[in-house]
């Protein structure tokens, strides 16, 4: 099988990192290769070198049997490698056409030689647009300024906007992050049939189950090496996972039956505006017991976030009510909601859940600083304060050089583990989990995972919000999917399914399959 | 005053406004090309303080009016190219580099002032002024050829680049790309656009188009140089740039309102001698301060609008 992108030996140290050491990697054409690899492993440093944003220290890249240099995604562009990457690089005020044409513009006949002040020839580009996406199925109107279009359709804009530069080589880059299941099922059926037509595709994720269903080759890095070549067919999800991780890895938590008892958490009717003055949260009403942990499901940006914010006091509903243990909380400050027993791990850990240039030891008292034994009155006890630090720092395993280095400058992974070690170390009823593991590795999502277990077991009431599935079917008791603000049907989780719970997500409802809360 | 007085004022009124909105919509434009690029421009003024200063003295030494307007306007591109080098390569923050070269140029202008422009008897050219340019035909239209078409060359000027640059960024490749750095710089370097490229030449030609704007008061108004003679009209004109939503045509609107009020002022005051006439005069900054509280409407600025471009 010819090559058509092979990279030797490519090193690329960053200061105080070696993101890609020597690391070889061999693009077969018409084929499409999963790259594996945890957060921080290289393989974003690693593509970002193939297109030519990043110059490598040293080793070769061949294109096609050929030796190449890039210098700027210009070259790379010239060479027919396309990159869509994980946050989106479509100018969101400008139409499909535009973006398609942006760096290659298409001018009027006639008026080339006036340089860049030529005229734009958007209906050509439009019609081009048109043409391109029935060619690849990928049915995308070109005239729909950016902004406007849902996430599965933008990034099929960014496919064709690689298509258009006539890439065959296409690097995708986390696609599947942002997606919900059905759209990440038809983005596999759009990269099956671009490979089809000849186009070879490096597919990069974190996640088994994609490799599985749509790769031909596997490549695994870690810790900016590559440790291993190979073929779904060889290959099974639990060795994959080891080569990422290093060790053994449980994929999925062990846990009993959930024995709930008593409503801690009782939401009734909650309505919340998001910034822009829109209702978010739309009659959202739900109950949370003891001892079991309900999931809420859902796509990014479905009011999910801002119920958060409502339930833990940082934003004021508009109406409803949140009772904990029977007492009304709706409007209480956000001290005073954590002090009648609500933890928070919240979604934006930088910015919401630590403060990033303080160290590791005052970030773990910041919600319980004021209190003895850290203080009286005006009076802290630092040594307290670290003793704390010492003890939590052991329990929750954080690797840090010490409990006075910046919560800034740790791994995201042990960011979220000095947060659950402060939020699960003081007492409380409830605890409200916001995408507790997002961005994190196998590694650390195990860790989490099993204290959310152990929290339920030990009859705490857990509140799960999370974007993953499948986070959301290996820790739920019952799942609820929000759509559009709206607590659209809460299942338990003997009757869930990827499935069912990925249409509700979708926003589709057949009554049969849904149970309403 | 009758209806029909006023209606007699009325051309007058109209084309005072468009031309003391001249500068104004000069000032809106230069902040348009910048900001469009995400290079915050506050330096306007300065620009402006600076090119008037400039174009009087190279029309003294070199005796031509023109080649004192190419002076000013090449002295604003030239602060153009600082404003660049210290908020795109040096990555200063750009209200702080703004600031920076309104001072300077509060100070250099007095010193030139001083030094070279405040001496009897200089010999300037005689009239020291452009003069009105009367366009054949059309400036027999009633009232809008008064209003338009017998006006002077930096006006007219003015009216062509209102076309020129919304020409230039809602139509051609330059305008794409700069639009594009403006909005998502990270998208642009991704498809090869040279970010900092685009947003020096961006903010090279916002400044030579201040320049324009500041030989306006010296040569096409008042004929020699006075201290601090753009008196705020800069920031007016960054007001007018909010208001016309980063647009030139809407800019030129926002311009012309700016300056309707001190042109009433001036054809009326002699019809009512009993009203102040600072009312009018402050009416300009009154609506700088209301638009720029955003009471009327809330205009989104370019995405990336004043945030230096990190690569990688």
């Amino acid at each position: 099988m010819p090559l058509s992108l092979e990279a030797k030996g490519i090193t690329k140290a960053f200061p105080g990192v070696l993101a890609n050491d020597h690391v070889d990697f061999q693009l077969e054409k018409g084929k499409i290769h999963a790259l594996l690899g945890e957060n921080g492993a290289g393989k974003t440093t690693l593509m970002n070198i193939l297109y030519g944003l990043y110059r490598p220290d040293e080793g070769q890249i061949f294109v096609d049997g050929t030796s190449v240099r890039l210098n700027s995604p210009n070259d790379a562009i010239k060479l027919g490698i396309g990159m869509v990457h994980q946050h989106f690089m479509l100018v969101p005020v400008m139409t499909v056409a535009e973006n398609m044409m942006l760096g290659t513009e298409s001018v009027k006949k006639g008026t080339g030689w006036w340089g860049p002040l030529s005229f734009l020839d958007r209906r050509r580009v439009e019609k081009d647009t048109r043409h391109l996406s029935e060619k690849y199925n990928l049915n995308v109107d070109p005239t729909i300024p950016v902004h406007m279009l849902p996430v599965g359709v933008q990034q099929r804009v960014e496919i064709l906007k690689a298509l258009y530069r006539k890439a065959d080589i296409l690097i995708l880059d986390e696609p599947t992050a942002v997606l919900t299941p059905q759209e990440a099922e038809e983005l596999f059926v759009i990269m099956r049939s671009l490979r089809d037509q000849g186009v070879s595709i490096i597919f990069i994720t974190h996640k088994l189950k994609e490799v599985f269903a749509v790769a031909d080759r596997i490549t695994v890095m870690r810790a900016g090496k590559v440790v291993g070549h190979t073929t779904p067919a060889e290959a099974t999800e639990s060795l994959l996972a080891s080569m990422m991780v290093g060790r053994e890895v449980l994929l999925t938590v062990k846990k009993g039956p959930a024995h709930p008892t008593e409503t801690v958490l009782d939401v009734q009717d909650l309505q919340v505006k998001d910034e822009r003055g829109l209702l978010a949260v739309r009659n959202a009403t739900f109950q949370v017991r003891q001892g079991e942990v309900l999931g809420i499901a859902g796509v990014q940006g479905n009011g999910q976030t801002e119920l958060v914010e409502a339930l833990t006091g940082l934003r004021k509903p508009e109406a409803g009510h949140v009772l904990m243990a029977g007492n009304d909380i709706t409007n209480d400050s956000p001290r005073k909601i954590l002090e009648t027993g609500v933890s928070h791990i919240p979604e934006d850990r930088r910015k919401r859940g630590l403060v990033l240039s303080y160290s590791i030891a005052d970030n773990m008292v910041l919600c319980t600083y004021y209190k003895p034994p850290f203080a009286r009155g005006v009076i802290m006890f630092q040594e307290a304060i670290n003793a704390q630090a010492k003890r939590l720092v052991k329990e929750f395993d954080v690797r840090a050089p010490s409990i006075y280095t910046q919560a800034g400058t740790l791994s995201g992974g042990n960011q979220q583990k000095v947060i659950v070690a402060r939020e699960l170390s003081r007492p409380y009823n409830l605890l409200v989990a916001a995408q507790p593991t997002r961005g994190l590795d196998v590694g650390s999502i195990e860790f989490i995972h099993k204290r959310v277990i152990e929290q339920r077991d030990a009859g705490h009431a857990v509140l799960l919000v999370s974007a993953e599935l499948d986070e959301i079917l290996s820790l739920s008791d019952r799942v609820a999917v929000m759509y559009k603000g709206e607590i659209i049907g809460v299942v338990p989780i003997e009757e869930a399914t990827r499935e069912n719970i990925g249409l509700l997500m979708a926003g589709i409802t057949t009554e049969k399959e849904v149970t309403h809360a | 005053m009758d209806f029909a007085t006023f209606m007699g004022l009325l051309p007058s009124i109209l084309s005072s406004a468009l031309r003391i909105s001249t500068p104004i919509a000069l000032a809106a434009y230069s902040g348009v090309l910048c900001e469009r690029a995400a290079v915050i421009n506050i330096a306007i003024e300065g620009m402006m303080l600076v090119a008037a200063m400039v174009g009087d003295l190279v029309m003294i030494y070199t005796g031509s009016i023109w080649i004192g307007v190419l002076g000013g306007v090449l002295s604003g591109g030239l602060l153009g190219l600082v404003h660049a080098v210290f908020s795109v390569s040096l990555k200063t923050d750009q209200i702080i580099s703004g600031t920076a070269i309104n001072i300077f140029a509060g100070g250099v202008t007095g010193f030139a002032y001083r030094r070279f422009l405040a001496m009897p008897s200089i010999p300037r050219p005689n009239p020291s002024t452009l003069q009105p340019i009367h366009i054949p035909y059309l400036d027999k239209i009633p009232v809008l050829g008064n209003v338009l078409f017998q006006s002077r060359p930096i006006l007219y000027m003015m009216l062509i680049l209102t076309f020129l640059i919304h020409y230039m960024l809602f139509y051609s490749p330059w305008g794409l790309r700069t639009r594009a750095v403006g909005e998502h710089p990270e998208a642009a370097d991704t498809l090869g656009i040279n970010v900092y490229k685009m947003r020096y030449i961006n903010v090279i030609l916002g400044g030579l188009v201040a320049g324009l704007g500041g030989v306006w008061f010296s040569l096409e108004q008042v004929g020699h140089f006075d201290m601090l003679m753009t008196n705020g009209k800069g920031f007016i004109g960054l007001a007018a740039m909010i208001f016309g939503k980063w647009t030139p045509f809407g800019s030129l609107l926002a311009a012309f309102i700016f300056g309707l009020p001190e042109a009433i002022q001036i054809n009326l005051s002699f019809y009512f001698p009993n009203i102040p006439y600072q009312f009018l005069s402050m009416s300009p900054y009154i609506l700088t301060i209301i638009v720029l509280t955003g009471v009327v409407g809330k205009a989104l600025p370019p995405a990336a609008d004043g945030q230096p471009y990190e690569k990688g």
